[in-house]
C-alpha cells in the first residue's frame, strides 16, 4: 500500500478547514519558515480512501475478539466517546480562568473522588500520560518522601521478576538501583528471597498483584509488611487492576502509591499510541509532594493546588484530560456494584477459556487465576517444532488476535490470555474451540502453522529486519 | 548443540577463553542463543571498566526480550567486541566465534565448569520443563 506522498500529485488539494474567523497574525520573521512544508497534496476523496483503506488492514477491539494479555482489550462504550466530544470539553482552554471551568474541574474532582474509593487512596494526580508514566511519577514521589525525612540510603527499589518490563525500567530512570526478587515455584514472591533483600537501604517495593501469571499473590499482606518494617514504601502496578476493581484494594493489601492505567481498566481507547492516562493515587504520607495543579473544592469551587513539597510538573497542565472525562462516564455508568461485577466477570471469563482450553496445551500454572493465564508452547515446541509465535500467527487467520507472546519471561513459549469482561460466553466457546483446532494441525500440518497467517492483509513480517534495521521516516529522495 | 571442550562454562550460559594468566575472552554459549532467539540489539560496556564475578556487564536484545549478561570473572574490560553491534546475527550464527569483552587483570573467578559439567548443566536444565 502507498504512503500518502507517494500519492501525491502536485497541486491537487481539498479544503477541510473553515475561513479562519480571527485577524491573520505576522510571524515574526526569525521564526519563519524559509520553505514551504513538504506536506502531501491530495484531495478529500484521496484522503478519505486512504485512512478507510489503512483501517481495513487492523484488528481492533471492535473488530472481533482481542485476549491481548496484560492490556486489557475489553470494548469501549460509544457513550464514552459522545460524552468526551461534548464542546464544553473539547472548547476550553488551559489558561482560561478558574472560574470558567468548573465544570471541566469537577470532573476531574470527582474522578478522584471515585477512583480513590476503588483503590483505597488518599488522593490522586491525573497528570501522567500513560502507566509507566505513572510508574515513573509514583517512584518520585517515594524518593521525595525519603528525601523529604533525610533518609538518602535509601537507593533500592525491589522487583519480583513476574513484574512488567517496565518497571525495573521506571525504577532505573528515577535513579534507583534495581534488586530482582525471585519467584517462587508456585508463581508468587519468595518471601525469604524477600526477607533477604529488603533493608536500610530499600525505597520501595514495586508490585503488580495480580501478577503477570494471573496469580492474586495469597502472601500480599506479608509482602507489604516485610517492606514497610524495612522502611520502605509499596508501589501498587495498576495495571492488572481489572481482576480486583471494585472488590479489593490496593491500600487495604498495604500499598502507598498506586498508578491506574484508566485507558485500560476505565475502557478509554488504546492500543494505538495513545493518549492514555496513567493516574496516581497516593495514602497521606505522599500528598505532600503530589504534582503540580491538583484540583481541590474551596468554598463551594474548585481551584488548582500546588502541593507544598510538590515533584513539580510531570507533564504539562492537567494530562490527557479527555481521557478522564472518558474514564468518569465509565464509572458514573457502571456504578460501584457495577465496576465489582465487570472485574468478576472478567475473572470468571478468563477462568472459563482457561478450561476450555487446559485439554488441548498446558497452562503454566494449575488451579483457579484471575483475569488473565498463561499457557506454556514448550511441550508442542519440543513435539511438533511449532512455536508459540505459531499458533499466534495462525490466530490472525481466524480474524482473532493473538495473545500476549513470550511474557511473562519466566514461562517458555508463553501465550497470555486476557479475554476481559466484555467478551460473551459465545466468543469464548467459538475461540476455545479454533484454538483447539489450531493446536490439533499442530501435530498433523506442522507446516501450514509455520506458513501462518494466509489469509491477512500483511502475511508475517520480518520482526528480526524490522529491528536490526528499522525505517523510521519517509526519505523524499529515495 | 555445540560445546567446545577448550572452554570453560557459568551457570548463566557464558563461556570464558583463558588467553593467558590474567586474561580471557566471554561471550555466550550456543545454548544460550538459541534460548534467546534472533538477536537484534548489543550494549557493551566500555574498555577499562571493571567486571564482577555474577555482575551484569552487557545486554543483548532479541524480538523476545532484553536479558543481561554476567561476567564469569573479575577484572577489567581491556576489549570489546565492536563488531557485534552492528551485526547482531554474529552471536547466532557463531556464538564461540562472537566473543563480547576481553577481561584483563583478572582478579578473581566466578563458578566455573568444563565443557562436560556444562553439557549435563544442560541437560538438566533441559529436563527441568
Amino acid at each position: 500500500m502507498n504512503l500518502l506522498f507517494e500519492k501525491s500529485v502536485p497541486g491537487r488539494a481539498c479544503t477541510l478547514l473553515p475561513d479562519c474567523d480571527v485577524p491573520n497574525a505576522a510571524l515574526p520573521e526569525q521564526f519563519a519558515r524559509q520553505q514551504p512544508l513538504h506536506l502531501p497534496e491530495l484531495s478529500e476523496t484521496d484522503i478519505s480512501r486512504h485512512y478507510t483503506e489503512l483501517s481495513k488492514r487492523v484488528h481492533g477491539v471492535n473488530d472481533g475478539f482481542y485476549p491481548l494479555g496484560s492490556c486489557t482489550m475489553k470494548y469501549n462504550p460509544a457513550l464514552n466517546e459522545e460524552i468526551a466530544a461534548l464542546p464544553g470539553f473539547t472548547g476550553i482552554h488551559p489558561l482560561q480562568p478558574e472560574y470558567t471551568a468548573q465544570g471541566c474541574m469537577e470532573v476531574l474532582a470527582e474522578a478522584e473522588r471515585i477512583l480513590c474509593a476503588v483503590t483505597g487512596m488518599e488522593a490522586m494526580t491525573f497528570q501522567p500520560a500513560a502507566g509507566a508514566h505513572g510508574e515513573f511519577t509514583g517512584l518520585l514521589l517515594i524518593k521525595a518522601y525519603h528525601r523529604s525525612r533525610g533518609d538518602l540510603q535509601r537507593t533500592k527499589i525491589l522487583v519480583p521478576d513476574s513484574a512488567h518490563g517496565t518497571n525495573p525500567a521506571s525504577a532505573t530512570m528515577t535513579g534507583f538501583e534495581v534488586v530482582n526478587v525471585p519467584s517462587s515455584p508456585d508463581g508468587c514472591v519468595d518471601l525469604d528471597a524477600l526477607r533477604k533483600a529488603a533493608g536500610p537501604d530499600t525505597a520501595g517495593l514495586m508490585l503488580t498483584n495480580p501478577n503477570t501469571l494471573g496469580l492474586f499473590d495469597k502472601n500480599i499482606l506479608e509482602i507489604t509488611r516485610i517492606v514497610h518494617e524495612a522502611g520502605g514504601l509499596n508501589y501498587y502496578d495498576g495495571a492488572n487492576l481489572n481482576a480486583v476493581m471494585g472488590v479489593a484494594r490496593p491500600g487495604d493489601m498495604g500499598f502507598d502509591v498506586v498508578h491506574l492505567n484508566l485507558h485500560k481498566t476505565f475502557s478509554t481507547p488504546h492500543g494505538g499510541g495513545g493518549p492514555g492516562s496513567g493516574a496516581v493515587g497516593v495514602k497521606d504520607l505522599l500528598v505532600p509532594f503530589l504534582p503540580n495543579r491538583h484540583v481541590v473544592e474551596k468554598d463551594g469551587h474548585y481551584t488548582f493546588e500546588d502541593a507544598e513539597q510538590t515533584i513539580g510538573s510531570v507533564k504539562a497542565f492537567y494530562g490527557n484530560f479527555l481521557v478522564v472525562v472518558r474514564a468518569l462516564c465509565y464509572m458514573k455508568m457502571l456504578g460501584g456494584d457495577g465496576m465489582r461485577d465487570a472485574a468478576q466477570t472478567a475473572v470468571l471469563n478468563a477462568n472459563y477459556l482457561k478450561k476450555l482450553l487446559e485439554p488441548h496445551c498446558d497452562a503454566a500454572t494449575p488451579g483457579l487465576c484471575m483475569h488473565e493465564f498463561v499457557l506454556t508452547m514448550e511441550h508442542l515446541k519440543k513435539e511438533t517444532g511449532v512455536s508459540a509465535m505459531d499458533v499466534a500467527k495462525s490466530m490472525l487467520d481466524y480474524g482473532m488476535h493473538p495473545p500476549t507472546m513470550y511474557f511473562p519471561l519466566i514461562v517458555p513459549e508463553a501465550l497470555m490470555f486476557e479475554p476481559t469482561e466484555t467478551e460473551s460466553k459465545e466468543t469464548l466457546d467459538w475461540a476455545a474451540q479454533t484454538i483447539a483446532e489450531i493446536l490439533e494441525r499442530a501435530h498433523t500440518d506442522p507446516e501450514s502453522l509455520h506458513a501462518s497467517p494466509t489469509r491477512t492483509p500483511i502475511r508475517r513480517p520480518d520482526e528480526v529486519r524490522a529491528a536490526r534495521t528499522p525505517k523510521l521516516r519517509y526519505s523524499f529522495d529515495a | 548443540m555445540k560445546i567446545p571442550n577448550e572452554l570453560l562454562y557459568t551457570r548463566s550460559h557464558e563461556w570464558i577463553q583463558k588467553l593467558d594468566e590474567t586474561s580471557a575472552r566471554v561471550g555466550v554459549t550456543d545454548y544460550a542463543q538459541n534460548q534467546l532467539g534472533d538477536l537484534v540489539f548489543v550494549n557493551l560496556p566500555e574498555v577499562g571498566d571493571p567486571v564482577t564475578p555474577g555482575e551484569s556487564f552487557a545486554d543483548v536484545e532479541s524480538v523476545k526480550a532484553v536479558s543481561d549478561l554476567y561476567s564469569p570473572v573479575g577484572g577489567t574490560v581491556s576489549a570489546i567486541n565492536e563488531e557485534l553491534l552492528d551485526a547482531p546475527q554474529r552471536i547466532n550464527e557463531a556464538p564461540y566465534d562472537a566473543w563480547f569483552i576481553e577481561v584483563g587483570e583478572i582478579t578473581e573467578y566466578g563458578d566455573l565448569m568444563d565443557a562436560a559439567a556444562y553439557e549435563a548443566f544442560c541437560a538438566e536444565e533441559e529436563a527441568k520443563h
